[in-house]
């Protein structure tokens, strides 16, 4: 018993990562209708940026603050730069220049910082209280901050003046502009929270994977499961979603060990994180797409 | 599509078969590694082919060709390794595998279009390494550790070297598959394969069976892939999950952009162009770490990504495509000085080569 509570506080921190990056690539999805393949990718190379600033002697949340809004600052120039001229391109160009973007990311973090695995220091005390050997005190603090910085996003889209310029950008483009709002900076904008989002999560889940250029990887996939499964086109979905499939990923596993621990035969366990995810993908494409708190689009011809 | 010039195409062919004969009398410029390059470029040549014939023929996205090529690749390794079979007849087999794996992932695809296929088979590329190392698999795969094989060795005698072998094996595997490719998309099928991707709706109410023929051309496109993951498994003689990651169908998709999406010449190009990226970034990458001593991992991936957003601004049909526009653009400037009737530059401006041959 006490084995599955802890799979299941561990898996709801791995869900608060996977919340964080889907909301990413929601937030994205929702105002452009484009899925940004470089999400982890940007996400990896700010965990980075934060990795050097520390190295230059800054503490562990001046370091955190400044990367988020480094990376809020580089989501913002990318967009201006690199998907301003794509707008009515076609579906493929957008794909491949996503993918440019990714291998960009990623073989220059190799460059500057090298292949090398890095160890990533956690912000939080070692030491143990309440409900310790339950869930480890940097998984709790993953949960808590991911679970602040979500709030804030709400706050902001919910209660702000700017926020509700986001969000009738990315509704009805042309009624927004109609009334006055700049949705050209609005998109900007959002890709710039959506880098900063994605840094938050990739510097919280760094002292866990470890820091490396592919670290990302499987996060984005499990990211994509969580939009999906949450319905891509629904911020709090996809929050829902990340938490539902982290903590599905854990228990997947966990059941895997105790099949086999019963009847000695292996059939799934952590080695197979990959292929859970893409089976979640495919499956959630195929039979729900447009996931549980999803509308469902319905095209004319 | 450019048509290429038949007496073109004899030339370069008689060209590619005669060099490497060449080697005895110059051992510098043909040398068995350089053989060995082409041989690798031949391949990657194929594997782009697959990919192009879904997406730039079908209009059907894929970022996880990647899979079908470590599919065919295993099927080729475990078969020799595990059946004795020669290198030979795993490559029917390796089709034949690919084109059932293709073919079923296919029927999901049916459902997904333009970014939501990108994802799944995004997801796919993702998890391909994992899939291979599953433990129940290990037996046959290898598990972490992969396939060691051995390489083709010259039948019959020949008085060649084991690069140059390879190299008109690999040459004549990829005549054959481009020849079937350019009488598949000319034939009626064919057709139907460009209609679905210029209009789907439209080829529907034509009467063609977008269904059927979405899914058979994935698998046909996985087949030609897998066939070019079976020949790259004999040619280098080991197989090992973790080279069959994301950035092996992201190598794809740059063949795909650089040389043409949509042009079976393009494919050539797309391959001759990564693998030859890939080999003098590694070669510059330890220039720089050994002789200039500075710690700078330069990886192909940097120039590749670039490219990747820098053609989708300029040419997005890629070179040979963007060459083609060119030529096409002179030979119009070219006439219209020339003040010719007003019909015929329309006309001609299709077929640059006969026009050119007219003046």
């Amino acid at each position: 018993m006490e084995q599955f509570l802890q799979q299941l506080a561990s898996g709801l921190a791995n869900g608060a990562i996977y919340a964080c990056v889907a909301l990413a690539l929601v937030m994205i999805y929702v105002s452009t209708d484009h899925i940004n393949f470089a999400q982890g990718e940007m996400a990896m190379f700010s965990t980075y940026i934060s990795w050097q600033l520390m190295t230059w002697g800054l503490s562990f949340w001046v370091a955190f603050v400044l990367a988020v809004l480094i990376s809020f600052a580089l989501g913002v120039l990318i967009e201006r730069v690199i998907l301003r001229p794509l707008h009515n391109a076609p579906v493929l160009s957008v794909v491949v220049v996503f993918i440019g973007l990714l291998a960009i990311c990623n073989s220059m973090a190799g460059a500057i910082w090298s292949y090398l695995i890095k160890e990533f220091p956690s912000p939080f005390p070692k030491s143990s209280f309440g409900i310790a050997g339950l869930i480890g005190p940097h998984q709790l603090g993953v949960v808590l901050v991911t679970l602040i910085v979500l709030s804030l996003l709400f706050v902001f889209f919910r209660f702000t003046p700017l926020g509700l310029a986001m969000r009738a950008a990315a509704q009805n483009p042309q009624m927004a502009r109609l009334v006055g709002v700049r949705v050209d900076w609005m998109l900007a904008l959002g890709w710039g929270l959506a880098a900063a989002v994605g840094a938050v999560a990739g510097i919280m889940v760094a002292h866990i994977v470890y820091l490396d250029p592919n670290m990302m990887g499987g996060i984005l996939l499990y990211a994509f499961a969580s939009a999906l499964v949450g319905g891509i086109g629904n911020p709090g979905g996809a929050v829902i979603g990340g938490f539902i499939v982290g903590v599905l990923e854990n228990m997947v596993a966990f059941a895997g060990n105790q099949i086999e621990k019963v009847t000695g035969i292996y059939i799934i366990g952590n080695g197979e994180k990959l292929t859970v995810a893409l089976i979640i993908v495919i499956f959630v494409l195929t039979v729900r797409p447009a996931g549980l708190f999803g509308r469902v689009v319905v095209k004319r011809v | 599509m450019p048509s290429f010039p038949k007496k073109w195409l004899v030339i370069l062919i008689g060209l590619a078969v005669i060099v490497p004969l060449f080697q005895p009398v110059l051992p510098d410029i043909v040398s068995d590694y350089r053989l060995f390059l082409v041989s690798t470029m031949i391949i990657a040549a194929i594997a782009v082919l697959g990919l192009n014939l879904l997406t730039g023929f079908n209009g059907q996205i894929s970022l996880g060709h990647g899979a079908f090529y470590a599919v065919g690749a295993y099927t080729a390794a475990i078969l020799m390794d595990h059946a004795g079979m020669p290198y030979y007849a795993t490559l029917p087999c390796a089709a034949v595998v690919c084109f059932i794996v293709g073919y079923l992932f296919g029927l999901p695809a049916l459902k997904l279009e333009g970014h939501y296929l990108a994802l799944a088979t995004f997801a796919l590329a993702l998890a391909v390494p994992q899939i291979l190392k599953y433990k129940w698999l290990e037996g046959l795969t290898g598990g972490v550790q992969g396939i060691v094989l051995s390489k083709p060795e010259v039948p019959f005698g020949l008085p060649l070297t084991e690069d140059q072998w390879l190299y008109y094996y690999c040459l004549a595997v990829m005549l054959v598959l481009f020849w079937a490719a350019h009488n598949i998309l000319r034939s009626r099928s064919g057709r139907a394969m460009m209609a679905i991707r210029d209009y789907a709706i439209a080829a529907d109410t034509m009467g063609i069976d977008t269904a059927l023929y979405k899914t058979v051309t994935f698998g046909i496109s996985a087949a030609y892939t897998g066939i070019a993951g079976a020949l790259s498994a004999s040619a280098i003689a080991f197989v090992a999950p973790d080279s069959f990651n994301i950035f092996l169908s992201i190598k794809f998709l740059i063949g795909l952009v650089v040389g043409g999406i949509g042009s079976l010449a393009g494919s050539v190009v797309g391959g001759i162009f990564y693998v030859l990226v890939d080999n003098s970034a590694q070669a510059l990458s330890t220039f720089i770490k050994n002789d200039l001593g500075l710690q700078f991992d330069l990886s192909a991936y940097t120039v590749f990504g670039i490219l990747l957003i820098l053609l989708m601004y300029l040419m997005p049909m890629g070179i040979v495509g963007g060459v083609y526009l060119l030529i096409r653009k002179i030979s119009t400037v070219g006439r219209s000085t020339a003040a010719a009737p007003a019909g015929e530059p329309q006309r001609s401006a299709t077929q640059p080569a006969e026009a050119s041959k007219s003046h």
